[in-house]
């Protein structure tokens, strides 16, 4: 298995632990990455708001750069996800925007959008193509005792047209992948609501109410940690736990982190100690 | 038949300290909606289960309500489709406040909607001879929109609202949308600038949850996509929400990707002492855990490129 790896900004910035998880999960697996180092922001859905047809250029520069390379793409950010599969659909559907969009892309980079290229958030590419059976004869540290809670961010989800889940109004991707990891999945209120992220810079005050609700939810339900796979979902949640509820102290994991782990990586190579709120069963250990 | 249990909240509040589920055991003949299946318990089991319905098909917006969680119209489903291990739970819908059972008080949502001014408001001093016509091509511009039955069902399920009972809204915004891209009104920037407000357009988190319950074709979330494009292109720049749009189209532009120390400076605005101290504590706990975004930041192998893409972006901007 071999994916181009996009990265997205938070896992070059805010969120470095992400890449280096999901290099060393995919190494222990054997999943060959190449990082696509010349594709751009997917624009966060802000981008398009700002101009749409600007938004699904610079994604087709990146679908056409994947094509290029003849690999599928393996994001590891819910909202790239979405953002990326809400753009293929709506040029798929709309054969006069395809064509507004590739005449673009080409007058200024040469390349063209073919429209066949598939995009794959890392735990969707381990369910649907690594599998869970492999995933578990794989596990050398069965994540036994851990009750987590899984945060799948509104991206993965909503509106369900774009997503890619089974059962968007209750899904169990992510709760698969736990318990094939050796943990027990939690289920809350609060896993398929949106974590404030993206109105923190307009309204800080109801952003942190939706984190703090989240994280609450989570811990109610007698999680140990929570999971997510989205890099801001994850910022919300672990950095800004201190400033809601001091008391609240919920490890949150992204999942290639909480993957690798069972896979025998070490917190320094999975980068734990740059959160904010670090999991106590994984420095128990060191 | 296969017998299905509705586990039904029940509240009257004159009466009831505290809220209640209560069960009716029903069986489902093939082809009944949510909203038979309802009338056969007030009509013959129940009297006392307070709902609201009328037309029976899809148009009144009488009766939404949660169905196992989230909000939809009782006469558009097929009651089948909702039986989760025998049993469909039913709730008021979210976000209001009860006056009985299933009946919510909607005054807050229709607030929203007089926030709005949902009339048109065409130039008082143009004085035409005939009416305003619209062509097919700047109608299409607001038909999604015009199909808002008013059901409150985004309202039900809404994640900014469950946070902030000040906020407009999806539909509220949807209608917006309706008449800032109506050719025949003169207030577009007015309803831009008054939206633009906290409490606002910019506050809907983008969760989707509007568009997805949504049981006609108003898409609200894809409504309140196209107002902030409209505050974006009329340059109705002066708030966190728009100066974070504009952030990102600079940060991209230059390098590619986010600069995540710019972005929320940027967004809070360069002058904005307390918004810049409200920065402080989460900057300085990520830096303690070396967790702060590079201080230069890292950008894509081919910038140029990217920079032709930008700096042609007036073009692709819609009419």
């Amino acid at each position: 298995m071999k994916y181009a790896l996009y990265t997205g900004c938070v896992a070059k910035g805010a969120g470095r632990e992400l890449l280096a998880a999901t290099y060393s999960a995919c190494g222990k697996l054997g999943i060959e990455l190449v990082e696509m180092t010349d594709a751009a922001c997917c624009g966060a859905g802000v981008i398009n708001e700002d101009n749409p047809i600007l938004g699904d250029i610079i994604n087709a520069r990146t679908f056409a750069q994947a094509e290029k390379m003849g690999l599928p793409i393996m994001n590891i950010c819910t909202t790239c996800q979405g953002v990326h599969r809400k753009c293929q659909i709506k040029l798929a559907a709309d054969p006069a925007r395809m064509e507004k969009v590739n005449a673009e892309l080409k007058k200024d980079t040469g390349l063209e959008y073919k429209g066949q290229v598939k995009v794959r958030h890392f735990y969707e590419a381990l369910l649907e193509e690594y599998g869970l059976e492999r995933l578990a004869k794989a596990v050398t540290r069965p994540l036994t005792g851990m009750k987590v809670a899984a945060f799948y961010g509104c991206y993965a989800m909503r509106p369900h047209e774009y997503s890619d889940l089974t059962d968007p109004d209750d899904p169990n991707e992510l709760e698969r992948i736990i318990t094939t990891l050796g943990a027990t999945p939690v289920k809350y209120g609060e896993r398929l609501k949106c974590c404030g992220f993206p109105i923190l810079m307009m309204n800080k005050r109801n952003a942190l109410k939706l984190t703090g609700n989240a994280v609450a939810g989570a811990k109610n339900a007698g999680a140990t940690g929570m999971v997510t796979p989205c890099p801001l979902c994850h910022l919300n949640l672990d950095a800004y736990q201190p400033e809601i509820d001091k008391s609240l102290r919920m490890p949150v994991w992204h999942i290639p982190q909480l993957v690798a782990y069972a896979l025998g990586a070490t917190p320094e190579e999975l980068m734990l100690k740059t959160h904010i709120i670090r999991p106590k069963e994984a420095f128990a250990l060191v | 038949m296969a017998k299905v249990t509705f586990r039904i909240f029940r509240y009257n509040p004159d009466k009831e300290q505290a809220s209640r589920y209560q069960d009716y055991i029903v069986s489902l003949e093939p082809g009944v909606t949510l909203l038979n299946c309802l009338n056969k318990i007030k009509w013959e089991i129940d009297p006392t289960l307070s709902y609201r319905m009328s037309c029976g098909s899809a148009i009144c917006g009488s009766c939404a309500m949660k169905v196992n969680g989230h909000a939809l119209l009782a006469c558009k489903t097929q009651a089948s489709e909702l039986v989760r291990d025998g049993v469909i739970q039913i709730d008021p819908i979210g976000n209001s406040p009860v006056m009985r059972d299933l009946v919510v008080d909607l005054e807050p949502f229709w607030g929203a909607f007089r926030k709005v001014e949902p009339y048109l408001m065409p130039d008082s001093r143009d004085n035409p001879e005939r009416e305003r016509l619209q062509t097919a091509a700047q109608f299409l511009k607001i038909d999604a929109a015009t199909q808002c039955i008013m059901c409150a069902a985004c309202w039900s399920d809404c994640n900014s609202l469950e946070v902030d009972n000040l906020f407009y809204g999806p539909a509220a915004l949807a209608k917006a949308q309706r008449f800032i891209y109506d050719s025949r009104d003169a207030k577009k920037r007015d309803r831009l600038v008054e939206i633009s407000k906290l409490h606002g357009m910019w506050d809907c988190t983008h969760c989707g949850e509007c568009s997805t319950r949504c049981p006609t074709e108003v898409k609200p979330l894809a409504r309140i996509e196209e107002i902030r494009e409209a505050a974006m292109a009329e340059g109705v720049h002066g708030n966190n929400g728009a100066r974070h749009a504009l952030a990102f189209r600079e940060t991209v532009s230059k390098r590619g990707l986010l600069d995540e120390n710019y972005v929320p400076v940027r967004s809070v605005g360069f002058f904005n002492i307390m918004g810049l101290l409200e920065l402080l504590p989460v900057g300085l706990r990520m830096f303690i855990r070396r967790k702060n975004p590079p201080i230069i930041p890292h950008g894509i192998d081919n910038r140029k490129e990217v920079r032709k893409i930008f700096s042609r972006q007036k073009e692709f901007r819609r009419d």
